[in-house]
């Protein structure tokens, strides 16, 4: 009797495999590219209604076949290099050139502000004074020094994106760790060898966080900067089209102007992916 | 070879090569004295452990020998130099590996040499980088980044770059306390054996006493408030050491006097 009880449970012959199906949900079998063509879809068919019935004046919300049109149209112009294509690289150069600027002082001062006491506390407050103040509205001034040119318009858009790259600098310059700092100590490493050999380095994931922000920052500056000083870019062009309720071209020319920010925050995240190799994971590692 | 490993079994009596006389630290600012008249000689070859329950000051004396911090009174003297800050015959090992994730294995291994001696001297250093590597068993993993390290391969990694200098003292900050019990005495068996083969001198600091106790020549037990010196027990295993002395009876005596006296300090 106890034998039978004690007796461990032998596997009987057919015993089967414990094998069941573990639920996976919808969404995570479905690939990237048709989840986002389904959201892409059901906003172009809520816009087509929308128009289709009149729900909202043509004035003022365009059907997508007009856009798709217009958009057709401004991208000919585009390649033949017409009269669009001059404004678009008048304002790809305020965006490159306001956009080396903001890196040049961003950098500058993230240095000087997370690296030096002096910049911590005297230098510090009056960033953080300035960020906190609506940057757009020095637009009329940067005008008025510099002129309806694209100067004002590079100043605006440097203006806007070289505090992200400020405060991308000096927190990366905070984020190396305690035995790091006492590691280059004891190995008797100079000021500059522990910045540019240590925490610069360690820096480099939060400074292209502060670049990428800035790279969104200065094509708002650039465009900003012609819809109040003028001149010949993109925004003027969209600002005319606005003018005249041609809201088709409005709505291509800034799908046209959106590829051209992307552009400048993929470069970006192209140079992260080259620069800070290590911030990824790398597959496929003892080769 | 067998003279030396003769020598080191039981308790060395090589020269003094770290020797401190009533060091002390009070910080100011709150008049708090961390460190109350510290005696302790280090010999050659030898290895030393620190012990306390937090406070005890334990990681001030690190700092202090590490030239990190100076002392508010007393001697610290390495090889008959005083130590007035960092100096190239200290080397120094962390809980954490703290390998630079943009340089290689070997490229971390040299970066003492680089940043004390420049590029040139660093890549003169590589060969020797190359055979540390191989003495800790990471051959092949030269130029690997530290990220597809494990644990316990990144802290072998450190322990070359500590060794890459010929440092005349090894101060360990609780090296292995980020690893799991196995990895943990697999690397404390490794560190022993990498010891002997290049006749170090050891300063541990651990919070593990069957740690302290397998590994070291003289264990140093501290006491808080103030921090000082309760005791400094020697260990009388023959050598080399081996995990399986840690079910030995004269192995529980000493881990039993040790956890005695750290129980003594509980109470103050």
């Amino acid at each position: 009797m106890s034998d039978v009880q004690s007796g461990a449970p032998a596997p009987t012959q057919d015993a089967e495999d414990t094998v069941w199906v573990q639920e996976v949900s919808f969404i995570d079998s479905v690939p990237r590219w048709i989840a986002m063509s389904f959201v892409f879809f059901v906003f172009v068919g809520t816009w087509q209604m929308v128009t289709y019935f009149e729900m909202v004046s043509p004035i003022i919300l365009p059907t997508p076949w007009e856009t798709l049109l217009d958009m057709i149209f401004v991208g000919k112009n585009l390649l033949s290099g017409g009269y669009m294509l001059v404004s678009l690289w008048i304002t790809i150069q305020e965006v490159i050139l306001g956009f080396a600027l903001a890196i040049f002082i961003g950098f500058s001062l993230g240095i000087l502000v997370g690296e030096t006491a002096f910049g911590e506390k005297a230098v510090m407050p009056y960033l953080v004074a300035i960020d906190t103040m609506p940057k757009v509205a020095f637009a009329p001034l940067f005008v008025a020094w510099l002129g309806f040119g694209i100067e004002s318009k590079v100043a605006l858009a440097a203006f806007i994106a070289t505090f992200p790259i400020v405060v991308g600098t000096a927190a990366g310059l905070h984020a190396a760790d305690e035995n790091a700092r006492m590691l280059f100590k004891t190995m008797g490493a100079t000021r500059m060898q522990t910045l540019f050999k240590m925490k610069l380095p360690t820096g480099l994931p939060q400074i292209f966080t502060g670049l990428k922000i800035g790279a969104v920052g200065v094509m708002a500056g650039a465009i900003t900067g012609e819809f109040l000083g003028g001149g010949k870019g993109f925004g003027e062009l969209i600002r005319v089209a606005a003018s005249q309720l041609n809201t088709p071209r409005v709505f291509s020319l800034i799908l046209y102007l959106s590829l051209v920010g992307l552009v400048v925050y993929l470069l970006v995240m192209f140079a992260q992916r080259k620069i800070v190799f290590w911030h990824e994971e790398r597959v496929g590692a003892h080769d | 070879m067998n003279t030396v490993a003769v020598e080191n079994s039981g308790s060395p009596l090589g020269e003094p090569v770290y020797q401190l006389s009533n060091v002390s630290k009070t910080y100011a600012r709150n008049l708090v004295v961390a460190l109350e008249s510290v005696d302790l000689t280090l010999t050659k070859g030898s290895f030393t452990s620190v012990i306390g329950s937090s406070g005890c000051g334990k990681s001030t004396l690190l700092k202090i020998m590490a030239g990190l911090i100076p002392p508010s009174k007393g001697r610290v003297m390495l090889q008959g130099e005083p130590v007035k800050g960092t100096r190239r015959d200290i080397g120094m090992m962390f809980q954490q590996a703290t390998l630079f994730p943009w340089k290689t294995a070997v490229e971390n291994i040299v970066l003492p040499i680089e940043i004390r001696d420049g590029k040139a001297a660093a890549t003169k250093a590589l060969d020797k980088a190359h055979e540390l590597l191989e003495i800790v068993g990471l051959k092949g993993f030269e130029n690997v980044y530290p990220n597809e390290l494990s644990g316990g391969m990144a802290q072998r990694a450190s322990i070359c770059r500590m060794l890459i200098t010929e440092p005349a003292v090894l101060l360990l900050d609780e090296p292995f306390s980020a690893l799991d019990e196995l990895s943990r005495d697999m690397m404390n068996m490794e560190l022993q054996r990498i010891c002997r083969e290049q006749d170090a001198t050891a300063f541990l600091v651990t919070h593990s006493i069957q740690e302290a106790v397998i590994l070291s020549d003289e264990i140093v037990v501290m006491k808080p408030r103030p921090g000082r010196v309760a005791e400094i027990v020697k260990v009388d295993l023959p050598r080399p050491r081996t995990l399986d002395m840690m079910t030995t009876p004269k192995f529980g005596e000493i881990v039993d006097y040790i956890r005695g006296l750290l129980d003594k300090g509980e109470g103050m």
